[in-house]
């Protein structure tokens, strides 16, 4: 693993068992979050972010199994940990900020509760880790941080709750911060002013952050360096200037043109890649995006393409840009 | 909280005028003469309305239930024309032992209850589970009189551990707890079933929820996520039912009561109808009336205590 990475996942591939049988969720993803920077992946949903994320702090439903791959964080390989020594990176070096900020915190608890529980393993006395939470709490901007300490999720606005929510996620000081789209629960100005907030504070903790988003304009205004995922594959990955300016995969490039805030002729009608997201119980022999694609060709529906472009930078996985070998 | 707490008891107080009111005017619907009842066929006309008189029999319907709710407003329930004794020292020598009964049956089954109901939850689907699943169903589905009956068949008569019949002798605490041990495992066997099969579904269904991730994303030990974090929210509806089954309890412990022969409250209104006793009739069952709403008003002050959205609601 490279050491200036503090996250790493190589080859991991995901399957879920369903009585329509196997699911291979995720195959072969490969993705790096270097130190210090913001990560985003991009993905229509049920592309597979939400199981990369749960694979990597191992919270995956039963049903699902991790087939083949490693995670490795901070050096130590996650996968292959135990129980307990996961339980001590989860919350403390590796922490989340999930969706749905209005059912992500317990209801019947106060902040303050959850926020002192969540600091159990620091011996400080419980006055100490209340004026933690007090101050965490102010960081994220909750006006009366100290007064509203001891009220419940539910007498929060939403984006309150998610600022909330970063606060608890940030408070131990993690070196990765996991945010599972969460803007895409708020309204668009709140959205902003979250997004702002989670910059100035990984500026100011420099920890790294691997966000997930399908908002595109989140994405380039916030992140360092994107991944694009499609059907449970990594199907792009590069810097945003990359991505954004030259996209090489398909996928991608319709992903750009169908963003509203990309749009430039008055129009009536949304563009949209027809087609839709292969089913996962009948993957296609060759590319998985072959069946929407409108520039596939002959070896595109029999032959899987490899991730391949420069090593380590912008890299896609489309026979376009990959003559591959033999050709 | 206390004008949640307020609205809810005058509730139950509104709640208890509408059902009495309705019960003494269906009682009034009921073919049949309370007077001739207490006098005999051969009674003088005459006696026969100077008794309707007395009881108040000759105002009209509304008239003598608002005079009925008035008299038990402070106390009076009227009087047992049989024994001449005030209904309400009749309800009261009896209530005890029906309270007694309830509570200590509803307490031991949720003392077994609600942790095999976790344990059920925690380790869903393992043997341990089929097994727990396979013996609450069980226990539901049997009868309550049939435990009673084959209890006392197995404990008193063939190993003769414990006593069948009665009360105790009414000395000793000890004689008096000797004899709730079969009524009070008849009466809470099928709750055992009840309580472990709701908390076991509960559980589930508050583990599935997504803050029970983000705990376990925060590395929260196992032991905090599911007596905190979880229980308190998975109790709720269980608190509910617990409210419900001791008022309810209360007034249906009578196969229980009779089976083992146990004064109680449910005997005396089984009595009181199998006889006619009208005043009895109305005062026990207001009496349970008022019991049966007071222990779900106390469940649903408590679940606003554990659940702090529900007194919330409405006034913020």
């Amino acid at each position: 693993m490279n050491p200036s990475n503090v996250l790493e996942i190589k080859g991991l591939s995901v399957e879920f068992s369903t009585e329509r049988g196997r699911l291979p969720a995720l195959r072969n993803v490969d993705l790096a979050v270097p130190a210090g920077a913001i990560v985003g992946v991009v993905g229509e949903s049920g592309c597979g972010k939400s199981t990369m994320i749960h694979s990597i702090v191992r919270l995956l439903s039963p049903n699902g199994r991790v087939v083949s791959g490693s995670i490795h964080f901070e050096g130590s390989d996650l996968l292959g940990m135990t129980e307990p020594e996961m339980r001590s990176i989860r919350g403390d070096r590796i922490s989340m900020v999930s969706q749905d900020p209005m059912i992500s915190l317990n209801p019947v608890l106060s902040i303050g509760t959850q926020m002192v529980d969540i600091q159990y393993r620091e011996k400080l006395d419980k006055s100490r880790k209340r004026a933690r939470a007090v101050t965490m709490l102010q960081r994220v901007g909750i006006p009366d941080a100290a007064e509203r300490l001891d009220d419940y999720p539910h007498q929060f606005s939403g984006g309150m709750r998610q600022r909330i929510a970063i606060a608890m996620a940030l408070q131990a000081e993690p070196s990765l911060l996991i945010a599972d789209e969460p803007t895409t629960a708020l309204d668009a100005t709140l959205e902003v002013q979250i997004i702002h907030r989670l910059q100035e504070l990984q500026q100011s903790m420099g920890c790294s952050i691997l966000f997930i988003s399908h908002h595109l304009g989140v994405i380039a205004e916030l992140c360092d360096l994107v991944v694009v995922m499609y059907g449970g594959e990594v199907v792009e990955n590069g810097t945003v200037r990359d991505i954004f300016h030259r996209p090489m995969h398909p996928y991608t490039q319709k992903l750009i043109e169908c963003d509203p805030a990309r749009m430039v002729e008055i129009t009536r009608v949304q563009p949209t890649i027809p087609g839709e997201v292969p089913d996962l119980a009948r993957l296609p022999a060759g590319c998985i995006f072959s069946g929407r694609c409108h520039l596939a060709f002959g070896k595109c529906h029999d032959q899987p393409p490899a991730l391949a472009g420069q090593d380590g930078g912008h890299r896609a996985r489309c026979h376009l840009t990959d003559p591959g070998p033999g050709t | 909280m206390w004008l949640y707490s307020f609205k809810r008891i005058l509730l139950g107080i509104l709640i208890i005028v509408v059902s009495v009111s309705l019960l003494y005017t269906m009682i009034h619907l009921v073919p049949g003469d309370p007077v001739k009842t207490v006098l005999g066929p051969r009674a003088s006309p005459e006696l026969q309305a100077r008794i309707h008189e007395k009881m108040g029999l000759n105002d009209p319907l509304p008239v003598q239930v608002l005079n009925f709710l008035g008299n038990a407003a402070t106390g009076d329930l009227g009087v047992d024309v049989f024994k001449n004794k005030p209904v309400s020292t009749i309800v009261f020598e009896q209530l005890h032992h029906t309270v007694f009964l309830v509570l200590a049956g509803i307490g031991w089954a949720m003392l077994l209850g609600i942790p095999l109901g976790c344990f059920s939850a925690i380790y869903r689907n393992s043997l341990a589970d089929r097994i727990t699943g396979v013996i609450s169903v069980s226990c539901i589905a049997i009868p309550t009189f049939v435990v009673a009956i084959y209890s006392v068949l197995l404990f008193a008569v063939t190993l003769r551990w414990l006593p069948a019949i009665g009360a105790g002798d009414g000395e000793t605490v000890r004689s008096y707890l000797i004899h709730l041990v079969l009524p009070a495992f008849s009466v809470g066997l099928g709750w055992v079933g009840y309580l472990a099969r709701l908390v076991r579904a509960s559980m589930l269904e508050v583990m599935g929820e997504t803050h029970v991730r983000t705990a376990r994303a925060f590395g929260l030990t196992e032991r905090t996520i599911i007596f905190k974090y979880v229980l308190r929210l998975a109790i709720l509806p269980t608190i509910t039912l617990l409210g419900m089954g001791i008022g309810i309890l209360i007034s249906s412990a009578v196969f229980t009561e009779i089976v083992f022969s146990r004064p109680g409250i449910g005997r005396l209104i089984f009595d009181a109808v199998t006889s006619r006793n009208y005043p009895v009739v109305m005062g026990s069952v207001l009496v349970t009336t008022v019991l049966f709403v007071a222990s779900t008003t106390a469940a649903d002050l408590l679940n606003g205590l554990v659940d702090p959205r529900i007194h919330h609601r409405g006034h913020e």
